[in-house]
């Protein structure tokens, strides 16, 4: 009772102490890199204690805006305000020592130092020789008035893609900055997570604590807790407001503008499909040598999608990777309608097997290598690119190219252009012509939309429900559950390694899924 | 073998261990300290020898052999300087550098080194640590060289560093993720520029032993591979100073075992047992590489295991 008592008579005391958050405004940004505009007269309003999203497709300038704010870029144009008052952050240093703290989508921990030291070694003031007892101390009383906890005394290699995500931003709070900007700080979350982690850091901008800019493209999450949003699109500033009074569809219209994009094809619906692809009891190993995958068994009909849900690093890269060839298996086997399959090239040509995998320039291309021959990879060896045994002819094999990019609508420069100098999607897209031009009985695709703009995601997607109406098995692993929602016709989950939970897209639903990819089901 | 004989080789091991270490250490420690920063070395070997002719050539001008081992960690680390600022430049290979600054660092030491081949320096002082016993191969074991001494003690505050200064920690930083570092605020090419320069430091101080303790006079094929051996002894130490001193005992005790063996009659395979630190080097390698698995330890910057 006295305790009740005593907290209800003394002013709540912010968890981080006396300071408070901070306003930001940028007025006019510019940055222009060579002759590309990368950010044009941007000015966005970003009030102390407010939660602000930036909304924006890839490409949009949403990085280079923050960047600029952070001190990595120098703006060609335009600055920045802090609490009203002009500021020049030379570097991200500089950042720092005004409060202004980010939060990257590629993490910023160093992997072999444990959580204790990346945080110490983040502050500003390190002393020469580090007192770790004295340290651990402080780090304990701060934690103990934190929202989340992870492992201290661990390197950072072995912590979770959850737990990397929380001590990013723990590690902002540690610092004591009250600007902290977000770059998709959920795309490694599983729901219960993300929904975990926003909540808390939202109570922390209310109380007056913090103030957040996150960019993301996820509107469930802007709608459920930014208070004001600013939208880009190809460099430019395209509006804002106050979330609660724009619809999503109004959101969505400014990020991609009155473009069309392509319809999806209906699923057309199957009776009593025969069983295309089997995984028997897949095993496997990660680089370190521990087990990745353990015991995965799976059974995919002719004419569904199956999609694999989870957070990214349970071991469905290592899956993914052993379908295609790789990474060898510890135990376990494929069967392809009946046969035994093991991924060469000659049985993937009789089964027809076919993949898109995740970072396609990395996992499906050679960078340097031309467009056309890229496209040739599958057909090189055989005629009309090689009719006598180990000659090619280049004729043949740029007539083909020229078609597929015709037929995919590639965008590149030609035939000869090397296909690390193309953007993502036309990567991806020049990846789709080479593996889906010919007749397909299974598909493997890994993340597929990963960093994509809008108009290729759909264009994508679309050639995966055709791929499926046509009558291929296809095994879809994604980390991005609504694609998986999308276009799944079963949900499987994966976590640490294992496959526990199998369901039909129509009896289950995000919230049973997101238990099972953390591990409860 | 009589038990006697076992004895006088496994004494004449231990000894080997302790003096033909020392080069091993010293080098072992600076490519440990650069490529815990993120960039491979290899033009340690160089600096190795170069460390060696400029140890014994200013030993033999001054007479003070402690001059010249001072003398011969700077030219290593004007080396180590050449090769960390080369490497900042855009689209230079660390490696291919290392490879060039090898043969620099021998060529060069060739070249001044001639004068040197046969007058004699005066060398450099031993500690006798086996006052306390009147077994003379006791004794002759306990005849310690202080940079064997220095050697072992900067291991530990090496191993120590890295873990308990913020430079140790910065080291690491640099080392295992770049993009981390700069978010941190940290000089990367600054870092490493230094950390290759101190670890040239570390193998000219090596080479000073070579000529001035043991074997004791400058020739040119005095190295033979040693300060490329030591960088194959940091992979297999993990990158860790302390193991680094462990392994760097091993190889010496490896290279003793041939003349150790011709010492009780056993001359059969003199060359053969002679090679037993390039044979160990290969089957480190061997043993420590798999086509499945990454390298346990190494930091993530290394243009070897990115």
């Amino acid at each position: 009772m006295s305790a009740t008592a005593a907290a209800l008579a003394e002013p709540p005391v912010s968890p981080l102490g006396a300071k408070k958050a901070i306003g930001l405004e940028t007025i006019g940004m510019t940055k222009i890199f060579g002759s590309m505009v990368a950010l044009g007269d941007v000015s966005i309003k970003v009030k102390p204690g407010s939660f602000h999203a930036l909304l924006g497709e890839n490409g949009a300038g949403k990085s280079t805006l923050v960047k600029c704010i952070m001190g990595f870029y120098q703006p060609t144009r335009g600055s920045v305000l802090i609490d009203g008052r002009e500021t020049e952050i030379s570097n991200p240093k500089v950042a720092r020592d005004v409060g202004i703290g980010m939060v990257y989508q590629h993490f910023t921990l160093v992997p072999s130092l444990t959580a204790t030291e990346n945080l110490v070694i983040a502050r500003a003031d390190v002393p020469s020789v580090i007192d770790w007892k004295k340290e651990k101390k402080s780090l304990d009383a701060l934690f103990d008035r934190m929202p989340f906890r992870v492992p201290l005394d661990v390197p950072v290699s072995s912590l979770a893609a959850g737990e990397k995500q929380k001590l990013e931003i723990l590690k902002q709070l540690y610092l004591d900055q009250r600007f902290l900007i977000l770059d998709e700080p959920t795309s490694v979350l599983t729901p219960g997570e993300a929904d975990e982690i926003l909540g808390l850091l939202k109570t922390m901008t209310d109380a007056g604590d913090l103030t957040i800019l996150m960019i993301s493209h996820k509107f469930r999450e802007v709608t459920a807790f930014a208070d004001e949003f600013s939208v880009l699109r190809k460099g430019e500033y395209m509006g804002g407001g106050v979330t609660a009074n724009v619809s999503v569809a109004e959101m969505s219209r400014m990020m991609i503008g009155d473009m069309k994009l392509r319809e999806r094809a209906a699923r057309k619906t199957f009776e009593k499909q025969p069983v295309v692809l089997d995984l028997a009891g897949i095993c496997a190993e990660d680089d370190e040598g521990l087990p990745a995958v353990d015991a995965v068994n799976l059974k995919i009909r002719a004419g569904e999608i199956v999609g694999i849900a989870g957070v990214s690093g349970n071991g469905q890269s290592e899956l993914i990777e052993t379908l295609t060839g790789q990474r060898d298996l510890t135990s376990g086997r494929f069967f392809v309608k009946d046969q035994p399959y093991e991924p060469s090239r000659e049985k993937m040509a009789k089964f027809k097997v076919f993949g898109l995998p995740e970072e396609p320039l990395k996992n499906a291309c050679v960078r340097r290598m031309t467009v056309a021959e890229n496209l040739a990879f599958r057909s090189f060896d055989q005629p009309p690119i090689s009719k006598r045994r180990g000659f090619l002819s280049p004729g043949p094999m740029r007539a083909k190219a020229k078609e597929l990019i015709a037929a995919y609508r590639v965008k590149t420069p030609g035939p000869d252009e090397p296909i690390e100098n193309l953007s993502g999607g036309n990567v991806q897209r020049a990846v789709l012509a080479r593996e889906l031009s010919t007749q397909v009985e299974v598909l493997i695709v890994a993340n597929p939309c990963f960093g994509l703009d809008f108009a290729s995601i759909a264009e994508i997607r679309s050639q995966i429900m055709d791929q499926r109406n046509g009558g291929a098995a296809v095994l879809l692993v994604s980390e991005d559950l609504d694609e998986i929602l999308e276009l799944s016709d079963r949900v499987a989950v994966m976590s640490e390694g294992r496959i526990d939970y199998v369901a039909p897209i129509g009896e289950t639903d995000r919230a049973t899924i997101g238990q099972a990819m953390a591990g409860h089901h | 073998m009589d038990d006697a004989g076992l004895s006088t080789v496994l004494f004449a091991m231990i000894a080997g261990a302790i003096r033909v270490s020392t080069p091993f250490l010293f080098v072992s420690l600076g490519e440990c300290l650069t490529e815990k920063s993120g960039r491979i070395n290899l033009g340690l070997e160089g600096t190795l020898v170069f460390g060696a002719m400029s140890a014994y050539a200013i030993s033999y001008e001054t007479g003070s052999p402690w001059l010249g081992v001072l003398v011969a960690g700077f030219a290593g680390m004007m080396f180590g300087a050449l090769h960390g600022y080369i490497c900042k430049l855009p689209k230079v290979n660390d490696i291919a550098i290392g490879i060039a600054l090898m043969l620099f660092g021998t060529g060069l030491a060739f070249f001044f080194g001639k004068a040197y081949i046969q007058p004699a320096a005066p060398r450099l002082p031993s500690i006798p640590l086996g006052w306390w016993s009147d077994n003379p191969q006791i004794r002759q074991v306990m005849d310690v060289n202080p940079l064997f001494l220095v050697g072992a003690v900067l291991a530990v505050a090496m191993w120590w560093a890295f873990k308990n200064t913020r430079l140790g920690l910065v080291v690491r930083t640099t080392g295992d993720s770049a993009p981390a570092a700069l978010a941190l605020g940290v000089n990367v090419n600054l870092v490493r520029f230094l950390a290759t320069a101190a670890g040239g430091f570390l193998a000219g101080v090596g080479g000073s032993f070579l000529s001035l303790f043991y074997p004791g006079s400058w020739t040119e094929g005095l190295s033979s591979g040693q300060g490329l051996m030591a960088v194959a002894l940091v992979i297999f130490s993990r990158w860790n100073p302390l193991a680094c001193f462990g392994a760097a005992l091993l190889f010496g005790a490896a290279g003793a075992l041939g003349p150790a063996l011709q010492s009780i009659g056993i001359s059969r395979g003199y060359h053969f047992f002679n090679a037993a630190p390039y044979l160990m080097t290969l089957a480190i390698m061997i043993l420590s590489i798999s086509p499945k698995r990454s390298l346990k330890g190494a930091p993530g910057e290394l243009s070897i295991t990115k």
